[in-house]
């Protein structure tokens, strides 16, 4: 009884730990963020690794998601003889929720992922201690760049996938089915406003990229210098950053959008 | 890949990012509609304001004209008081008309003006003489099965057997 309960205490205060930790290291990388800008190029080049590769993917999964809405939202919406509001449907799903989780899943998996391996071989390499000893802050030098980066590319990449699924949307639902362009278009710009929507979407999609950008340097950082190590914080930078997305977006969807 | 190159590349990315918002902000959603007319209000009494909500159109001649600003309760006339904005560049005569529509057998409620003959226009602030409430669907159900009830009477012994 008495060992369940110190190995009980030993795991919440590991837990807490864990927590602090986190979060110091978090505001370390804010007060380094601005620093990390005097070399614009790092970010430059950051930007071009977690976003520029992660369009392709992100594109394409965004026409998948919006054809594959438009063909479901027709079946259901044509028995009540609404079909035409299926350009309103498909829009305020990916604008509002769809584009932001979906987004930021892929890019844990796919930037996130990659984010956590190359910290965690550097430190496995000793790369950042090598940095430290030539009095060079590995904060300032590679986490921060990297950091920006994932902010900047975040809201973009989401923005991306929201209005390519729209288009495909469009291409299901008008092209394919036969809606009516018009009606197609007015539905969706009578529903959908700009600050409400797709504001507060792109607020989601930086929220977001915050959250799995620090995620996926926190756990590389902090990764045993083993390759069993590197491919644990791996695993962990997914499940962590996905889990810590869906929660997100419900309280944020509860904050946005419960008021009208 | 040169220095030159990826900056280019970036560059194309944020380009590629901001036309999406664009896209959205503008093929999407009510950017291009939206007006910077200035816009006054005018107010109007209804019984019944139904399922009318802030933001619903206002339209005469099925022509858009204003928004509905806002929907307050008088405690005096116990009348729904509706604020419409309309849009600086229609006027409308002192004897207009308002009546609570709606879009479709189901759909949206919205404002409908219909203009009067007086010379003198409605001026900022006041208030729609005639209102026409909201029709009310499980009213219209009772007053009809009130009718119907009241046209033909109950046959003896026709429910019992």
């Amino acid at each position: 009884m008495v060992d369940f309960l110190a190995g009980l205490g030993q795991r919440v205060l590991g837990i807490l730990q864990t927590l602090g930790h986190a979060t110091a290291f978090f505001v370390d990388l804010l007060a380094s963020a601005p620093r990390s800008l005097r070399r614009p190029y790092l970010t430059t080049a950051q930007v071009n690794a977690i976003g520029n590769r992660s369009v392709v993917i992100i594109a394409s999964s965004g026409a998948v998601v919006g054809l594959v809405l438009a063909l479901q939202g027709y079946i259901t919406l044509s028995r009540y003889g609404a079909a035409e509001s299926l350009g309103l449907l498909v829009a305020l799903a990916l604008v509002r929720e769809l584009g932001p989780v979906l987004t930021a899943l892929l890019y844990a998996g796919r930037a996130g992922t990659s984010l956590t391996a190359e910290i965690g071989l550097m430190k496995a390499g000793e790369q950042l201690a090598a940095m430290e000893m030539m009095a060079v802050d590995p904060r300032i030098r590679v986490l921060g760049p990297r950091f920006i980066a994932g902010i900047i590319s975040m809201p973009l990449l989401g923005a991306i996938f929201s209005a390519v699924g729209v288009m495909a949307a469009y291409v299901v639902g008008v092209l394919m089915i036969g809606i009516d362009a018009g009606a197609f278009w007015s539905q969706m710009q009578d529903g959908v406003d700009v600050v409400k929507d797709i504001g507060n979407g792109v607020v989601k999609t930086i929220v977001f990229g915050v959250a799995a950008t620090f995620i996926a340097l926190y756990v590389g950082y902090e990764s045993e210098a083993t390759p069993e190590g590197v491919s644990l914080a791996t695993t962990r930078t997914v499940v962590v950053s996905s889990l810590s997305v869906f929660s997100l977006d419900f309280i944020l969807t509860a904050l946005m959008f419960t008021k009208h | 890949m040169s220095k030159r190159q990826i900056e280019t590349l970036v560059g194309l990315f944020v380009f590629l990012g901001m036309l999406a918002i664009l896209f959205l902000a503008l093929k999407a959603a009510n950017l291009a509609t939206f007006s910077f007319n200035t816009s006054y209000p005018l107010l109007a009494r209804f019984d019944n304001v139904g399922g009318l909500k802030i933001n619903a159109p206002v339209k005469s001649a099925g022509v858009t004209v204003g928004r509905v600003a806002s929907i307050s309760f008088d405690n005096k006339s116990f009348q729904g008081v509706v604020t419409m904005d309309i849009e600086r560049q229609f006027q409308f005569p002192t004897d207009t008309s308002a009546k609570i529509l709606t879009a479709g057998l189901l759909g949206d409620q919205y404002v409908g003006l219909e203009a009067g003959g007086e010379d003198k226009n409605l001026q900022p602030g006041d208030t729609i003489k005639m209102a026409q409430s909201a029709i009310v669907l499980e009213n219209l159900i009772g007053q009809f099965l009130y009718n119907k009830a009241a046209e033909a009477p109950p046959k003896e012994g026709s429910g019992s057997k």
